[in-house]
């Protein structure tokens, strides 16, 4: 099989420091370190255990993001993809997810012919889970949301379990099909040691430019190494329908929410405190 | 024609609920635009469905009744929602922010080729001027979401591709009766003129859906346990104290993940969302996500031994204790005091 999974880099929402907020409660994102966005690493396991059970198999990791998401790349191979490529131009900046899923669309074609794609249900930064269907949509192709594992692999068809807020379902979809895999599904295998090894030296176009001599000369001499990095016209994309231009929807304004200390009363667990709160509550018609 | 559209899921003959807040948060949209609102649905036996979604003042309802429309699958759902869209035209589309709004209203928005926000927590009406234009645009939807892990609110906007579409959140927006008696128009989709074959694909060979009996998002009164509660045999004085007080137990996500209480009751952003009278907050630390989804109770009470515990900041009461000491006092007092 041919899979492409889709990964992208986010910031860490999720680990949010002391430092990470400003005096004034707004989020200092400067001070937010990126992360393999963890539904996409999910989604790379499910193409690893495929791969497992059919040897064979060729997984491709896909990234849009500035140069630093090369980092993407290089944990995919970490843990076990076959290539990798990025899709990076300042023109792809500002994408909503119409734009971003015309983006990937234009890559994941590029990439033909495949069987699968893959990606996370949904990103820790903007958290729509819109860009895995969006992307059905573009490439015309069957999806299957939320998959939690795959229990069957056929000649023309894939049988997955998929979760849903109140259950599970459980479908099967021909090939080539696109799939969101949820977080509730197989963490992903670590680092393996030898491909740390040998991939720790893979770099994009943008990172060589600015490389010393040895790292250089080492891509000259494997250029297995060297990242593909697309722009624009690599991926043949129309530039009405990428970045800020694709994108229909526009931030009108942004309020930070302020967690404002209100007047709590405090308490501690004595008898008296708690009684009184009680009464308090039953009093204002809270409880009782 | 300018109109409101909401599109609404159903499953064994009962519209979900979030369909019937968002056919209210649809109705206050149109009033204020001054256009009607408008309502799909697409499934099987839908005889009389009419009659859980005319009382919400919906002015014409396109119904797709096949057996082959239910349950949900993405490919006939967006063949048909495509082609209503495409021929009303509506101004603004709404679907729920479920596993089926979130995987349809997507692939919609992309074949429609128009903006969709996703979660929003508040629907208005407003203008926006585009400076690069010079020009004002009236009426627009304001999509506002909550962002970056619930620290801020993004207004959202879309003013040159159409329709405007949102998903809404479950539980945010109020389910409020128009007129008993409205008189909703109804139209007969044909569902069989618009399927092809390979819109069925897909195909569903087993599905396994429990109705929760879990309703976090009416109950008046939560208690809510989080990592602080340590063990499910200690959630159990959490139920104690929440039965006792009428009211549901609720979950962080790391109380769920720990196995401590069901996924169903997990409570914040990628979890239900309330906004009860009283919410009880025991050994929950206060993370941006999980307040997202409580922090507009009316009144908060938080029992944590750690003083500095984020969640006290928006708590109106704060007991600083041992929980394990603190909720079977409060059962004890409240059975003394209770008339
Ligand atoms: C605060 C905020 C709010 C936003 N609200 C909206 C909104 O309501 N509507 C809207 O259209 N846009 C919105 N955006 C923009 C949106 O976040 C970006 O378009 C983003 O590039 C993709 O959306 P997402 O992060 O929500 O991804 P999701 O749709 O949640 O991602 C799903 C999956 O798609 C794949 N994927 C997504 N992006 C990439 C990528 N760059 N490279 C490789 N794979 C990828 C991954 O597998 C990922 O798990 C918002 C952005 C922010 C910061
Ligand atoms: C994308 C995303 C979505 C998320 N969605 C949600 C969500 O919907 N809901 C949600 O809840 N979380 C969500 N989270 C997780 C969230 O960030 C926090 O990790 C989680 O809320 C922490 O749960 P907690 O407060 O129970 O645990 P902890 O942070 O571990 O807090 C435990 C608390 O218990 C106190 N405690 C310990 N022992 C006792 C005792 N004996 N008596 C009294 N107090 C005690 C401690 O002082 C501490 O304050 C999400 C995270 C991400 C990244």
């Amino acid at each position: 099989l041919k899979i492409v999974v889709l990964a992208k880099q986010v910031p860490d929402t999720r680990h949010v420091g002391p430092d990470a907020m400003k005096p004034d409660g707004t989020v200092n994102r400067g001070k937010l370190s990126t992360v393999f966005n963890p539904d996409d690493l999910h989604a790379l396991e499910l193409a690893l255990n495929i791969k497992d059970r059919i040897p064979g198999t060729e997984i491709t990791i896909l990234t849009m993001g500035p140069p630093k998401a090369a980092d993407i790349i290089r944990e995919g191979y970490y843990r076990g993809v076959d290539f990798g490529v990025m899709i990076s131009d300042r023109r792809f900046g500002g994408a909503d997810t119409l734009a971003t899923s015309y983006t990937l669309a234009k890559g994941i074609e590029k990439l033909a012919p495949f069987d699968l794609i893959v990606g996370g249900r949904q990103a820790i930064d903007g958290d729509t889970a819109q860009v895995g269907p969006q992307c059905a949509d573009k490439l015309n192709l069957p999806q299957v949301t939320y998959v939690e594992e795959i229990l069957e692999i056929k000649e023309d068809e894939i049988i997955a379990r998929r979760r849903l807020e109140k259950g599970i379902e459980v479908v099967s979809a021909p090939f080539p099909c696109l799939m969101t895999v949820h977080g509730s599904s197989p963490a992903c295998r670590s680092r393996h040691a030898k491909r740390v090894m040998k991939y720790k030296y893979a770099r994009s176009a943008t990172e060589l430019r600015s490389a010393d001599e040895f790292m250089i000369d080492l891509h000259t001499k494997r250029p297995h190494l060297t990242i593909p990095e697309w722009n624009v016209e690599d991926i043949n994309a129309d530039v009405e329908k990428i970045g800020l231009s694709g994108s229909p929807t526009k931030v009108k304004s942004v309020e930070n929410i302020v967690l404002t200390a209100n007047e709590a009363k405090l308490l501690n667990d004595s008898d008296a405190d708690i009684e009184m709160m009680i009464k308090e509550l039953i009093e204002h018609h809270t409880i009782g | 024609m300018k109109s409101v559209m909401v599109y609404c899921e159903v499953e064994n003959q009962k519209v979900a609920d979030i369909s019937q807040e968002l056919l209210s948060a649809g109705k206050r949209l149109a009033q204020k635009l001054g256009c009607p609102l408008e309502a799909m649905i697409f499934g099987s036996s839908l005889n009389g469905i009419e009659n859980q979604i005319a009382p919400f003042g919906v002015d014409r309802l396109f119904v797709g009744n096949s057996m082959r429309l239910e349950p949900y699958r993405t490919l006939p759902h967006a063949a048909l929602a495509s082609k209503i869209l495409k021929e009303e035209d509506p101004q603004i589309v709404l679907f729920g922010a479920t596993s089926v709004g979130r995987d349809l209203a997507p692939r919609l928005a992309s074949v429609l080729n128009c903006g969709l926000t996703a979660d929003c927590t508040i629907l208005d009406i407003g203008d926006h001027l585009v400076k690069k234009e010079k020009k004002e645009y009236k009426d627009l939807l304001y999509a506002i979401r909550p962002a970056f892990g619930g620290s801020i609110m993004a207004n959202i906007i879309n003013w040159d591709m159409h329709p405007q579409m949102a998903t809404v959140r479950e539980g945010v927006m109020k389910k409020e009766i128009f007129d008993e008696h409205y008189a909703t128009e109804i139209v007969e989709v044909d569902v069989n003129a618009v399927l092809k074959e390979e819109d069925f694909v897909v195909k569903i060979i087993d599905r396994q859906i429990k109705e929760s009996g879990v309703n976090l998002k009416d109950a008046p009164i939560i208690v809510a346990g989080g990592y602080g509660v340590g063990s499910r045999e200690n959630f159990d004085l959490l139920v104690e104290l929440a039965q006792l007080l009428g009211g549901e137990v609720g979950g962080s996500r790391a109380a769920v993940d720990a196995g401590f209480i069901e996924h169903n009751r997990q409570i914040g952003q990628t979890g239900t969302t309330v906004r009860p009278k009283l919410y009880i907050a025991a050994g929950i630390s206060g993370a941006i996500q999980h307040t997202a989804g409580m922090q507009d109770a009316s009144m908060i009470i938080s029992i944590n031994n750690d003083p500095d515990a984020p969640i006290n900041k928006i708590a109106d009461y704060v007991i600083h204790g041992d929980l394990g000491v603190v909720v079977p006092k409060m059962i004890k007092f409240y059975k003394q005091n209770a008339k």
